[in-house]
């Protein structure tokens, strides 16, 4: 019998790396401060203690431990690095953009690179312009990448095992406003697969696609719009690179609306390529309305917590958007 | 210096020159597409570097990397078919000059960027002293690489993790066109290793003798100390910096000067001057290379283009 224990997504993410790092002496952890300071969001705590060795306190050298964890990577390990905040992959672009994701490729499949790529993304913690930013639509331009973003402790577990055990690099966008979220998570060994969209919620009259924080936010949106008699069924992505399309037509041909939120600014956002993968799929057809986006304003995240918070979309803006859709 | 190490030095030279000029000339036949990074005149560092590196050890290479390719025992055939953008390449005409990778004898790729490659022999080096392995990963790059940050980041990263990397700098004076007096205060690059308290060698790297026995030394001193160290190379490019060179950057005469110490040519009077080898030995060395080079190409050109729908094939592993 499998029990199930109430636990935050910051320890779903520590339990998965731990109980890989039980199972697999080629896991080592690389990072800023994740050894005595346990991780400036408190991930890895005493995992220090626990794995003595393979807990390692990096330079402040993105570029220097990211490519060694590649090189690593190559030569049979399964590094999980830790990127303190999803800004600074700009500091080792060069490895997200032209090391990890071109080596199997380029050498004709001879070698890959089972690695993680584990940052902080999103914002809400009042850290401004350089420390909150949603980048994922960067990372969906790589072939060769995998995107994943959790929005539960029992997804953020279940895709980290799975980011691990898999043998392209990942970049695991992790939450920072959910850190301290919790939910149930069960204690016997799981997974969940990359590539694979959940329903959170069944609806028929809308569909909202969304991923990460903003799938709470959506199901919030939708509970309120059930007592004004408007069905939404919620998509939480979860993987963004692959991208599982298959969920996202056939709920639209279900609803024959579609809205896609996300806390990245909305031009360039990744929307725009879920909107264009149903304006072109058979899902088209079944269209009743424009197809929408909600996504954060387009400017730099601002300090003031009226701004950061105006900025952003929330429950109402979604409700008002559906309620033009559905009227 | 016995006398197999020296005629192997010899054949991986001549071998890597020999390759070098058929994808010259065929290139200008518009045989091969693309551009390619030809490093004549500094077969010397990728033969003393690559024969001192022991079975174990892994190797990363530059944008200019055939030569260290060919003498960490990539086999010329597949390398060639590579370069000719089939199917039969040693990456199946994914990766093309730049990018020439067989783990299999532990070339572990040639970087289109400069200065990565560094990081990821850190990488490597890791690997071998977390499995507790007696090896060595060797990372080449550029005088231009290291005025790269990442140059900077990994010598510190190893030398405070104490990771079994050499750092093979060959220095060719030239960062594409910029003389390297242009580009650093202090061109003494081994001078660079000394902030990192890295022990560091310099050698000429047109001796493949002198560059076999700094590797060798500096090998021994990595693994035994699991330490990294810097060895700096200096040498010349006789070839443009690629196919698009007009070389307005340097003159006649330099080139010329840098001729006269060909590095396949010292070496081969070297071995006649010292009695390790007689003019017939090495003719059949020269004659083998050349058949060698011969049967690549026709093995190339007579080799499959590879598929458009399998294109996918190796974008993820399973």
């Amino acid at each position: 019998m499998s029990t199930q224990n109430e636990i935050t997504y910051a320890q779903a993410v520590r339990d998965a790396m731990r109980e890989e790092m039980q199972r697999d002496d080629s896991i080592v952890l690389m990072g800023e401060d994740i050894g005595v300071y346990r991780g400036a969001f408190g991930v890895t705590q005493e995992m220090y203690r626990e794995f003595p060795g393979r807990v390692l306190d990096t330079p402040i050298s993105e570029a220097g431990f990211v490519g060694c964890a590649i090189g690593a990577a190559i030569s049979g390990m399964r590094p999980v690095v830790e990127i303190m905040f999803s800004d600074f992959m700009s500091v080792c672009w060069d490895m997200i953009l032209n090391q990890a994701p071109k080596m199997r490729f380029m050498s004709g499949g001879k070698l890959s690179v089972p690695l993680v790529i584990r940052t902080a993304a999103g914002c809400g913690t009042g850290a401004a312009a350089q420390h909150s930013q949603s980048l994922e639509a960067m990372l969906c331009h790589i072939p060769g990448l995998k995107v994943v973003v959790p929005s539960t402790p029992y997804d953020a577990k279940g895709l980290l095992k799975s980011a691990i055990r898999d043998n392209n690099p990942v970049v695991f966008l992790e939450q920072k406003l959910l850190y301290r979220t919790k939910g149930m998570v069960p204690s016997h060994d799981y997974m969940v697969p990359l590539g694979k969209a959940e329903v959170r919620r069944v609806g028929t009259d809308v569909t909202i696609v969304t991923y990460g924080r903003m799938t709470g936010i959506s199901l919030q949106a939708a509970s309120k719009l059930a007592e004004e008699g408007i069905s939404a069924e919620v998509i939480d992505l979860r993987t963004l690179l692959p991208l599982d399309r298959n969920a996202v037509t056939e709920s639209v041909k279900k609803t024959k609306r579609l809205l896609i939120v996300h806390e990245a600014v909305k031009t360039g956002g990744f929307g725009g390529e879920i909107a264009a993968s149903v304006a072109e799929s058979e899902a088209f057809y079944y269209l009743d309305a424009p197809i929408r986006r909600l996504g954060a304003e387009d400017v730099p995240v601002p300090f003031s917590p009226v701004l950061e918070k105006g900025v952003l979309p929330d429950a109402e803006k979604i409700c008002a958007v559906i309620r033009e859709e559905v009227g | 210096m016995d006398k197999q190490t020296a005629l192997l030095l010899l054949e991986k030279m001549m071998l890597s020159r020999k390759f070098e000029e058929s994808v010259q000339y065929y290139f200008s036949l518009g045989m091969i597409h693309g551009t390619t990074h030809l490093g004549i005149g500094e077969e010397a560092t990728a033969a003393g570097t690559c024969l001192a590196l022991h079975p174990g050890d892994d190797m990363f290479a530059t944008h200019r990397g055939h030569s260290a390719a060919i003498c960490k025992g990539v086999d010329v055939r597949r390398m060639m078919a590579e370069i000719f953008g089939r199917e039969t390449g040693v990456c199946r005409g994914r990766g093309g000059s730049m990018h020439i990778a067989d783990r299999d004898v532990g070339a572990l790729g040639s970087n289109g960027i400069v200065g990565p490659s560094v990081a990821l022999a850190c990488g490597a080096a890791f690997a071998h002293k977390y499995r507790g392995e007696e090896a060595v990963s060797a990372a080449f790059f550029g005088d231009g690489a290291t005025n790269e940050g990442i140059f900077h980041e990994s010598m510190n990263l190893a030398s405070v993790w104490g990771l079994p990397v050499l750092f093979v700098c060959t220095n060719n004076l030239y960062g594409m066109s910029t003389h390297i007096s242009r580009a650093m205060k202090n061109t003494e690059i081994a001078d660079r290793a000394k902030p990192y308290l890295m022990k560091s060698f310099t050698v000429d790297g047109n001796d493949a003798e002198a560059v076999f026995d700094t590797v060798t030394e500096a090998r021994d001193y990595a693994v035994s100390s699991c330490e990294p160290v810097l060895i700096v190379e200096n040498t010349y490019r006789i070839s443009g910096h690629s196919k698009s060179d007009g070389n307005q950057y340097r003159t006649k005469e330099e080139i010329q000067r840098w001729k006269q110490r060909d590095p396949v040519r010292l070496h081969r009077e070297k071995l006649l001057a010292r009695g390790i080898a007689t003019e017939e030995e090495i003719s059949l060395v020269d004659r083998q290379t050349t058949e060698e080079i011969e049967k690549a190409v026709r093995f190339a050109i007579e080799s499959p283009y590879p598929k458009v729908e399998d294109i996918y094939e190796d974008v993820y592993a399973e």
